[in-house]
């Protein structure tokens, strides 16, 4: 498995995280798409697994997971598909799964077989840090990285328990919202990042509204250790169905432009 | 959080870490309110003035010779608005008055409660939204032209199966984007905490009320009450004035759709297992994986996937039982109280009077059954109609 230290560590830039569900919109197409973005220079993965309900995440995702759910994606397939993944190209993975698909799949089951197949680290959607003690023990104990998100409405005692129990990097949300492009960058993310950057020497990743490669080398400069993009790469998918190459093309293209806009950051810092 | 919202095992607050500054600030700011004299007297006038409480105890007479022992209806039909929903919604948009909130936002699924959120959005000149699936906007139009001309807007959610779900997914993802001005007015006895303690306290007026009106109508507790189960909420609000009364026999009524067998039903307690849905650990109607099923139920109010956690935990301490009722059963119970007694039953509430019916000559005759007939049918008479041509 690839590691989040390894990269951070080795990254003269802010990493890229492009995110995806797993089995959008089919699971061959899916990995093709996964492949295709790590061809393209992707640092780290951030997967889903499709819910049936999924509450934190806007429509562009939500109709995602309708897809895969539609072609027969299941807890227990997108845990090979992380396999295959892996075996792939050894690159970190943090998956992003609502709590019923853990309760129900057997919480210590689901993060072995997740450990198993490669991946890194783990965050629920839709479990707070509140209640982190059931999860993050039996996750470290297999050897899982625990990310929890912090959003711009965390007071500092709140933000301190997040990075606690936080190992891996933390997520960061930049908006009050659920996933979903935006035309402009949230005023809420960098005075986040630098509230978190007193706090901690952990990573901090930021997602939620990152639209544009212009977004992603601001948040960059905002002091971003990664930059985490999902609607904007899912709907690509969305918008061409039936249509594998060009999805693949615009995917690696968009990807291209992301990272030379981090690059383009690095140099004027 | 200052409590843990737990009920055994289930409850709980499982929802985005962006959600938990504006559930911390309900719990708090209820918590506080609700030992408020100034709070709780402007609620129980408004109880009392507007909405018409108490709400009588009947004796259904004619109803009661079909079953073979006495029958009381517990009239939340009469409360104004038509449902027992308007003693949640009062209590919450009073809270979020006192809160200095200015903008409601609520999931409906028969619209009854969309509509006593709108009613409440009225009365405390709150922008109002209502969120609610499509299929339901559809099958309830009498109560979305209702809430748009109390002023709401309504939001119709075509995502999923167009139902209540799918309503409440939505509602918690505008309530995200916009927590700082906006309260969420949470409809049944589910989600997360503080929603199920709350919403229970506001409902819980019925039980009190229908304790003290057995022992001086009837001079002793009733034998059985039951109650219509889809979130919870009437229920729990009956449930809780009997919980102490270990010889009182409470019963949860969900709805069996077409059959339990068939999987097209709403029957969270009788068919579904543990999981969490929306912020409670409960029971849910899943799949293996954990995928949330589409349910199915001739009642729009009771077209649930989940229940209210204080369900859960009472189904497994034993202290409420939960059965399931057909829509067959429930349609003939509908048309059997509106022929013998004139009061036309919500067909959520015909889901309690179905299962008094299939206890004919199980029951004792000296049995006393209270029923919370929790609302009033007018919203329902399409839906019977198409089901039960009148030719």
């Amino acid at each position: 498995m690839g590691r989040y230290q390894d990269v951070f560590e080795s990254l003269h830039r802010a990493a890229l995280i492009p995110f995806f569900v797993i089995g959008d919109p089919d699971r061959q197409t899916s990995l093709e798409i996964v492949k295709t973005a790590l061809d393209a220079g992707a640092d780290i993965l951030e997967l889903g697994i499709p819910f049936s309900d999924p509450v934190a995440d806007g429509p562009t995702i939500q109709k995602a997971d309708i897809r895969a759910l539609k072609t027969g994606m299941t807890p227990r397939k997108a845990l090979e598909f992380v396999a295959e993944v892996t075996a792939y190209k050894p690159v970190p993975i943090g998956l992003l799964v609502y709590y019923n698909l853990v309760y129900r799949y057997g919480i210590e089951a689901f993060f072995r077989d997740f450990k198993q197949a490669g991946g890194t680290s783990i965050l629920i959607a839709d479990l707070s840090i509140d209640d982190a003690e059931e999860v993050a023990p039996l996750a470290r104990a297999v050897g899982l990285e625990t990310v929890f998100m912090a959003t711009p409405n965390c007071p500092e005692a709140r933000l301190k328990k997040i990075i606690q129990y936080t190992t891996g990097f933390i997520y960061t949300v930049s908006l009050l919202g659920t996933t979903g492009q935006r035309d402009s960058l949230s005023q809420l993310v960098k005075p986040l990042i630098q509230r978190l950057k007193t706090l901690t020497d952990l990573p901090v990743c930021v997602g939620f509204g990152i639209s544009s490669p212009a977004h992603a080398r601001q948040v960059a400069q905002d002091g971003a250790d990664g930059v985490i993009i999902g609607s904007r790469i899912v709907k690509i998918i969305g918008e061409n169905a039936g249509d594998k190459d060009t999805m693949c093309r615009l995917i690696a293209e968009f990807i291209t432009q992301t990272l030379k806009a981090l690059q383009e950051d690095s140099r004027i810092s | 959080m200052k409590l843990k919202g737990r009920y055994g095992q289930y409850g709980g607050f499982y929802v985005p870490e962006v959600l938990i500054p504006a559930i911390e600030e309900i719990e708090a700011a209820y918590l506080r309110f609700q030992k408020d004299p100034a709070f709780v007297g402007e609620l129980n006038s408004l109880l009392a003035d507007y909405a018409g409480r108490p709400t009588p105890l009947y004796h259904a007479r004619r109803f009661s010779e079909q079953t073979g022992f006495a029958v009381w209806l517990k009239r939340e039909d009469l409360l104004h608005g038509g449902a027992h929903k308007t003693n949640n919604a009062l209590g919450q948009g009073l809270l979020a008055k006192y809160m200095g909130k200015k903008k409601l936002i609520a999931e409906t699924g028969a619209g009854q409660h969309g509509l006593a959120t709108a009613m409440v959005g009225a009365l405390f000149g709150m922008e109002t939204k209502i969120f609610m699936g499509s299929i339901d906007v559809a099958r309830q139009n009498v109560n979305v032209h209702k809430m748009k001309l109390l002023g709401a807007e309504v939001i119709p959610v075509s995502g999923g199966t167009g139902t209540l779900k799918d309503a409440i997914n939505e509602a918690l993802r505008y309530w995200t984007a916009n927590v700082e001005d906006t309260f969420y007015l949470f409809g049944t006895a589910g989600g997360p905490h503080p929603f199920p303690m709350i919403v229970r306290q506001f409902q819980s007026v019925i039980g009190r009320e229908a304790r003290a009106q057995c022992l001086e109508r009837i001079g002793r507790l009733p034998d059985v009450v039951a109650a219509c189960v889809g979130g919870g909420s009437n229920a729990i609000g009956i449930f809780s004035g009997f919980l102490n009364d270990s010889s009182v026999r409470l019963v949860g009524i969900e709805g069996a759709g077409r059959g339990l067998e068939t999987g097209h039903h709403c029957a969270t307690l009788n068919k579904g297992a543990v999981g969490i849905l929306h912020g409670a650990q409960t029971y849910v109607l899943q799949d293996a994986d954990g995928q949330i099923h589409e349910t199915e139920c001739v009642s729009a109010g009771l077209d649930y996937p989940g229940v209210g956690p204080e369900h859960a935990y009472l189904k497994d301490s034993g202290r409420a039982e939960y059965v399931a009722v057909e829509d067959e059963q429930v349609l003939d119970a509908f048309e059997m109280l509106t022929r013998l007694e004139g009061i036309m039953p919500a067909l959520e509430s015909s889901h309690a009077l179905a299962w008094l019916l299939s206890q004919k000559g199980l029951l004792p005759s000296r049995t006393v059954a209270v029923v919370n007939l929790s609302g009033r049918g007018d919203k329902d008479v399409g839906i019977v109609e198409e089901h039960r041509p009148m030719g």
